[in-house]
């Protein structure tokens, strides 16, 4: 039996193309108006509570989920029009971004009642952010190694231990965070670890900035000291997020932030050849925008498969790893088809920014070394 | 493409049966594997884009895209995908397809071709796929100010025998001079929309050999051991197995998205030289391109020096990749035209381009 990986096509309801448009007439309207730049040169923060309400009153957050919770109950191929249309004019919604994409899917499946009650129409209302709790100094790409404790205390667990490059935890309002309720057995090695939902409010929890290479702060430590949590707030059942943490991967990994994060670059070199390049810049452009769309449909093929019930964690990884090496080497290759002309201040702060920032496409959300090993178990060679 | 339709079924059955590798060695040596072209033929394969009226089975555009996935899956030595296209631009021509293996001509975009005043046809073609094993070569040419599809028999041509880097016939065909048995016009159909269509064609078979490259790879990788264990246990050779299922995967989606978007072209009447068409064909035959260079190359290696051999078949499909690469536009060729379109639509229609939706 041959072994491949399927990306079926996928056709776009023509509610989709009407959405897209109403997207792009929303989003040129906001640039008009100056709330953003479509370029990604590092001086304007992503980050704005602001325009993440004015996503959530278009009833853009949330799209998906369930009616009863306040969602849209749309589909994940509307969806996926919707965010790409955002990353592609680069949009300001870190705010909302992980809470769309993946906390708020997760509080759905394995959240309490009480808690998905609380805290989804407040992520649908654009008023929650989620930072993602999984890395520590001493397990990274090792997730499953993580010792941030979580023992039990009357009504809950208190968490004491440092969480580390969590990206956003100084600002965002809660946190998904992976927390060690008993000692690895034998036989498991990822057993009792447990996912909480964490008020980031909670007194006990405090934030220490780490400055990226880009001079940012978006990644942080995160100190927990007697930080308490109630019961109420464990996602699925305790000890065991190893069988259920794998369910968000395919969320986070397949979406089209795993391609566009560097495509300014790609824009302003159009824009700075003109209408007639010569053959070489001709070429290279050619290339990338092949690239660019063969990517783009295999995740809207991931979307499709969503929509289905399908959990393509493999073909997810295939998506990723594809996508964020193309993205990572792009800066790269369009500075050796036609490097910003001299006072071009524009492309340069685009090149300067995308070329600083390349190196985490790889590594966030699951390093390039993770994916493929994940991709040989899909092939059978683990 | 989906496979699990009939005439996709149909290809996979007879190609499993009868296209083995002895019969792709033979082959090679010259000899036209007449047994699986009368099984093909009489299958109704060989001429699934003509329509009832025009002699063929009249199959679906996205069906015979499906059956050239898996002809290039299996190295298919014969000229089942020029036959499938010489028979999709006679039909639409007017001119019914005749029985036994067809070719086209031009597959090189400067290579183009004229009919006449004194209604002979002008000029030659180089690297004309199979030329000598076919009865007739259909030919887009122009004819005064018109596009027109002429039905040529192949023995009226002078033929300059060559091979692809497969083994495989690519022969010079002289039309000059050569009277068509029968002439039709074709509006849009030109020698360009012919580069189109072998473009979509080709991706589409390239896709298949491929993947068959990759579970190749697969199962010597599951089966060769060294070191006191299989070599799949190895990392190094699971990152580049993992790196060629991306390649391959990205390379199925690409050539699925030229086929999607000349089936759709086609029903609606909207020409296959349009820019919507090229944009995707263009894409596709780059990414596929690229896909089959990365992607042979990993197959390769971790066949070690046996897939270095002629006796395993490996060489079947990547011989056969690196081969259809150059055919019908290669990817620096597309490259140029497809930034090109980019360039000349400008930055802010970047975007739109990608997604389809202008």
């Amino acid at each position: 039996m041959p072994v491949s990986f399927r990306f079926d096509p996928v056709d776009l309801p023509p509610e989709a193309k009407a959405l897209r448009l109403e997207v792009r007439e929303f989003l040129r309207e906001e640039i008009a108006k100056g709330t953003f730049s479509p370029l990604s040169t590092g001086r304007e923060s992503s980050w704005s509570p602001e325009f993440s309400r004015k996503v959530a009153e278009r009833g853009w957050i949330g799209m998906t989920f369930p009616t009863e919770y306040g969602g849209h109950g749309r589909t994940h191929l509307e969806r996926y029009v919707m965010i790409e249309e955002m990353l592609a004019h680069r949009a300001p919604i870190s705010f909302h971004w992980v809470a769309d994409r993946q906390s708020g899917p997760v509080i759905l499946r394995y959240g309490q009642e009480e808690v998905r009650r609380e805290i989804i129409p407040k992520i649908i209302a654009g008023e929650a952010s989620f930072a993602i709790g999984l890395s520590e100094p001493n397990s990274g790409s090792d997730v499953f190694a993580a010792s941030v404790k979580a023992t039990p205390a009357q009504g809950g667990y208190l968490l004491n231990g440092t969480k580390i490059w969590t990206s956003n935890a100084h600002r965002a309002t809660h946190m998904i965070g992976l927390f060690r309720t008993s000692p690895p057995t034998k036989e498991n090695r990822r057993f009792g670890l447990t996912q909480f939902v964490v008020d980031m409010k909670t007194p006990g929890i405090s934030t220490r900035p780490i400055i990226n290479l880009a001079g940012r702060h978006e990644f942080n430590e995160v100190l927990f000291q007697d930080a308490f949590i109630p019961e109420v707030n464990m996602i699925g059942e305790k000890d065991m997020s190893y069988a259920t943490a794998s369910a968000e991967l395919a969320y986070e990994r397949a979406g089209p932030d795993r391609f566009l994060e560097t495509l300014s670059t790609l824009t302003e070199l159009v824009r700075s050849a003109g209408p007639e390049p010569g053959e070489r810049v001709a070429e290279g452009l050619g290339r990338e925008i092949a690239h660019l769309k063969a990517l783009r449909r295999m995740s809207l093929s991931i979307a499709g498969m969503l929509q289905g019930g399908k959990t393509p964690n493999v073909e997810a990884a295939v998506v990723k790893d594809l996508g964020t090496n193309w993205e990572q080497a792009l800066p790269g290759r369009v500075r050796h088809l036609l490097p910003p002309a001299e006072g071009d201040e524009s492309y340069a702060a685009v090149m300067r920014f995308n070329t600083l920032i390349a190196p985490k496409l790889t590594i966030q959300g699951g390093t390039r070394e993770v994916l493929r090993g994940i991709i040989a178990r899909g092939l059978g060679l683990r | 493409m989906s496979d699990s339709n009939i005439v996709v079924e149909t290809t996979q059955r007879i190609l499993r049966d009868l296209c083995t590798p002895a019969l792709v060695n033979e082959a090679e040596k010259g000899e036209f594997p007449k047994a699986l072209w009368e099984t093909l033929e009489e299958s109704g394969l060989t001429l699934a884009w003509v329509p009832d009226e025009y002699g063929g089975a009249g199959a679906e555009i996205a069906d015979g895209f499906g059956a050239l996935r898996a002809a290039g899956e299996h190295a298919v030595p014969l000229p089942l995908a020029e036959t499938m296209l010489a028979g999709f631009i006679l039909a639409r021509a007017g001119i019914a397809s005749p029985m036994g293996p067809m070719t086209v001509a031009p597959v090189h975009a400067a290579d183009a071709l004229e009919i006449g005043a004194d209604g002979t046809l002008h000029g030659a073609a180089r690297l004309i796929p199979f030329a000598r094993w076919t009865q007739h070569i259909a030919v887009p040419a122009r004819r005064g100010g018109e596009d027109v599809v002429a039905l040529v028999a192949t023995a009226d041509c002078a033929i300059k025998p060559g091979q692809s880097l497969a083994g495989e016939p690519r022969d010079q065909v002289v039309l000059h001079g050569v009277k068509a048995l029968e002439v039709g016009a074709a509006e849009g159909l030109d020698s360009d929309a012919l580069q189109v269509l072998g473009a979509a064609v080709r991706s589409q078979q390239m896709a298949g050999g491929l993947e068959r490259a990759l579970n190749m790879a697969l199962d010597h990788a599951t089966s060769r051991v060294q070191f006191g264990r299989p070599i799949g246990g190895f990392q190094a050779i699971q990152h580049a197995l993992a790196q060629c299922a991306g390649e391959s995967a990205a390379a199925g989606a690409a050539a699925d998205a030229a086929a999607e978007a000349i089936a759709n072209a086609i029903p609606s009447g909207l020409p296959l030289t349009s820019e919507d068409v090229v944009i995707e064909v263009a894409a596709a035959k780059i990414r596929v391109g690229e896909a089959a260079s990365v992607g042979s190359a990993i197959c390769h290696q971790v066949h070690g020096a046996m897939g270095f051999t002629y006796e395993l078949s490996l060489h079947h499909v990547t011989r056969r990749l690196w081969s259809w690469r150059d055919e019908f536009g290669g990817e620096a060729a597309w490259s140029i035209r497809l930034g090109g379109i980019a360039a000349r639509l400008g930055d802010q229609a970047l975007w739109p381009l990608v997604t389809g939706v202008r």
